[in-house]
């Protein structure tokens, strides 16, 4: 649609019907995504308990957050390394198996991709590795290590901090493989063919070179939507923890920023705080979108 | 044209690499269905097998007792068995018929209108993708709260249908596969915008909306509404299995037949679908 020369095409009915069609959209848009954040960002400088008005507090609830709130820190470490393994293991994970299945027959793809993807499909079936990794005797990884003699006693898998956290990695990226999986399969397959014949002309040796040099700058696109998919999951870790690990989790071991958020607000009712704590996660959410796209469009250079 | 390709293939692929390849992926493939091939197996298990110490995977002498008693097992509830279903079933399809429509015609509208307006809305759409549901959860409660929607059906709806997922990827397809000619065509046959979207351009993207559907029936089946939804009466399944799930390892059987028959809608719809996802996806990308 490259030709279109604006809206005055159209007559004064079709404007209407025009922006008829684009105001069911626009009102749930702005109610519930563009005043959710400008309200953070308002309320944020303020004290505010949800009975009594707001409460002007200037730039305090950020420095209690960054200061007084020892328990934010170990929430901020915690997504952090949520975020730094899932995010981009989950990103390369998506893109490899993706790249992998790729070129099989048709059929094997498919059932691939299903395989891949049912995770997703399953919605809020993690619960299932909770029966896997039990912490009694009749957990099947403490049965399978006790009768192998590595383990002398069950572990407390979710409920021993050194465990708990790679646990919730493990389950995240187990669900990981969702859209972003999809749009990598997708646009994997939309690779001019003739690129990659020229790429073998002038030179390129291997499939590493090949997707370095052809596969990865040609579908960059596919590739930020594919990473902006993950950072949103990753970033938001906060119900598998919770499922698995209880809340709060054994010393805060699975704390993360939402985990926190929905502490602040909806157990101690400090809501100028819990969106000081939501502008700051927006924030960081926003500079790794900005530092990805950077990163995607510096392939085969 | 298809010998070039393959004979080019064979030459930047080793078969160390390929057999390197063939054990990754079973091995992923593996550790992705585990957990299902786990809840259909346990779901067939009699009960001194769900207790048998030491656990067994597999199952040695299957039953349907875990299906036929969950009809009783759930109607012990304070509501009726058929109000979760009800209501599970009003709210998917209200969310999905409702999502794809809203977003569909903002698509449409996004495509037609060029104008700084449209373009700022389509950049706010491009970014909100970040977003989702957890991380506005504490803002989007204190609107829920002053419109007061809380404990009603539509604080499973309206948020759901705020997702920009909807517009970004039915925009996308609409630019790279509904061509300007047509609806110039369109238009100059006095077809008017609500026609020209109804009769042309929305067959023409049917892959984009079937897409949409998948990911929007697949999140609206397993909402639970949250701390958004204290009714009883106004609770879904999902809120319902987590009962069932934290009654202990003799009901676990009954646990995995409850998420066994949760699981096949959302995969026969994978399945209808599962080719215009591929068609959609590859107009998706984000240009920076």
């Amino acid at each position: 649609m490259k030709k279109t020369k604006g809206i005055s095409k159209w007559s004064t009915g079709d404007k209407i019907t025009l922006s008829l069609m684009m105001l069911p959209f626009l009102a749930v848009f702005v109610l519930f995504m563009i005043v959710p954040v400008i309200s953070s960002l308002v309320l944020s400088f303020t004290e505010y308990d949800m009975i009594n008005a707001p409460k002007f507090s200037g730039l305090k609830n950020y420095f209690r957050m960054f200061i007084e709130d020892k328990v934010f820190m170990i929430a901020i470490k915690n997504t952090l390394m949520f975020a730094v393994v899932t995010g981009p293991v989950g990103f390369m994970l998506s893109f490899m198996l993706a790249w992998m299945i790729n070129e099989l027959s048709p059929t094997v793809r498919t059932v691939l991709s299903f395989l891949f993807y049912s995770p997703a499909l399953m919605g809020n079936v993690y619960f299932i590795w909770q029966v896997m990794f039990s912490g009694d005797s009749y957990g099947y990884v403490n049965s399978l290590l006790l009768s192998l003699n590595v383990i002398s006693e069950p572990i407390q898998w979710f409920n021993d901090a050194r465990y708990a956290m790679t646990l919730v990695i493990i389950v995240q990226l187990w669900m990981s493989m969702g859209v972003s999986f999809l749009a990598n399969i997708s646009g994997l397959q939309n690779v001019d063919v003739a690129l990659y014949e020229a790429g073998a002309i002038d030179g390129i040796r291997n499939r590493w070179q090949e997707l370095w040099y052809i596969t990865m700058p040609s579908m960059s696109n596919i590739l930020l939507f594919s990473a902006v998919m993950q950072i949103q999951s990753s970033f938001s870790v906060s119900t598998i923890a919770t499922t698995l690990t209880g809340f709060p989790s054994v010393n805060y071991s699975t704390h993360t920023i939402v985990t926190h958020l929905s502490d602040v607000s909806s157990t101690r009712f400090e809501m100028g705080y819990a969106a000081a704590l939501s502008v700051f996660l927006f924030a960081l959410m926003a500079v790794t979108r900005i530092v990805i796209g950077k990163l995607i469009d510096s392939t085969g250079k | 044209m298809k010998k070039q390709t393959a004979r080019y293939k064979r030459f930047t692929r080793s078969r160390f690499g390929n057999a390197v390849y063939s054990i990754i992926l079973i091995l992923a493939g593996l550790f992705t269905i585990i957990p299902l091939i786990y809840s259909v197996v346990t779901s067939f298990k009699p009960l001194d097998e769900l207790l048998a110490f030491p656990p067994r995977f597999f199952v040695v002498r299957p039953t349907f007792k875990n299906y036929i008693a969950l009809p009783e097992l759930l109607s012990n509830l304070e509501v009726p068995l058929s109000r979760y279903v009800m209501n599970t079933l009003f709210v998917t399809v209200s969310i999905t018929v409702l999502q794809v429509l809203v977003s569909s015609m903002a698509a449409f509208v996004t495509c037609q209108v060029k104008n700084r307006w449209t373009k700022l809305f389509f950049m706010l759409v491009q970014f909100a993708l970040l977003y989702n549901g957890t991380t506005l959860a504490v803002p989007q409660y204190l609107i829920f709260a002053k419109i007061g929607i809380i404990d009603t059906y539509w604080a499973y709806i309206l948020p759901a249908l705020a997702s920009t997922m909807g517009v970004f990827l039915i925009k996308q397809f609409m630019e790279s596969n509904v061509p300007e000619v047509l609806i110039e065509a369109a238009r100059i046959d006095g077809a008017g915008a609500g026609r020209i979207f109804w009769r042309l351009v929305m067959p023409l993207s049917k892959p984009a909306w079937l897409t949409l559907t998948l990911f929007s029936f697949q999140s609206a089946w397993t909402a639970t509404g949250g701390n958004l939804i204290f009714s009883e009466s106004l609770k879904t399944l999902p809120s319902v299995m987590g009962s069932v799930v934290s009654s202990g390892l003799a009901r676990s059987g009954s646990a995995m037949a409850v998420t066994v028959l949760m699981m096949i809608p959302p995969v026969l719809i994978y399945m209808a679908t599962q080719s215009n996802v591929l068609e959609t996806m590859s107009s998706a990308g984000i240009k920076d």
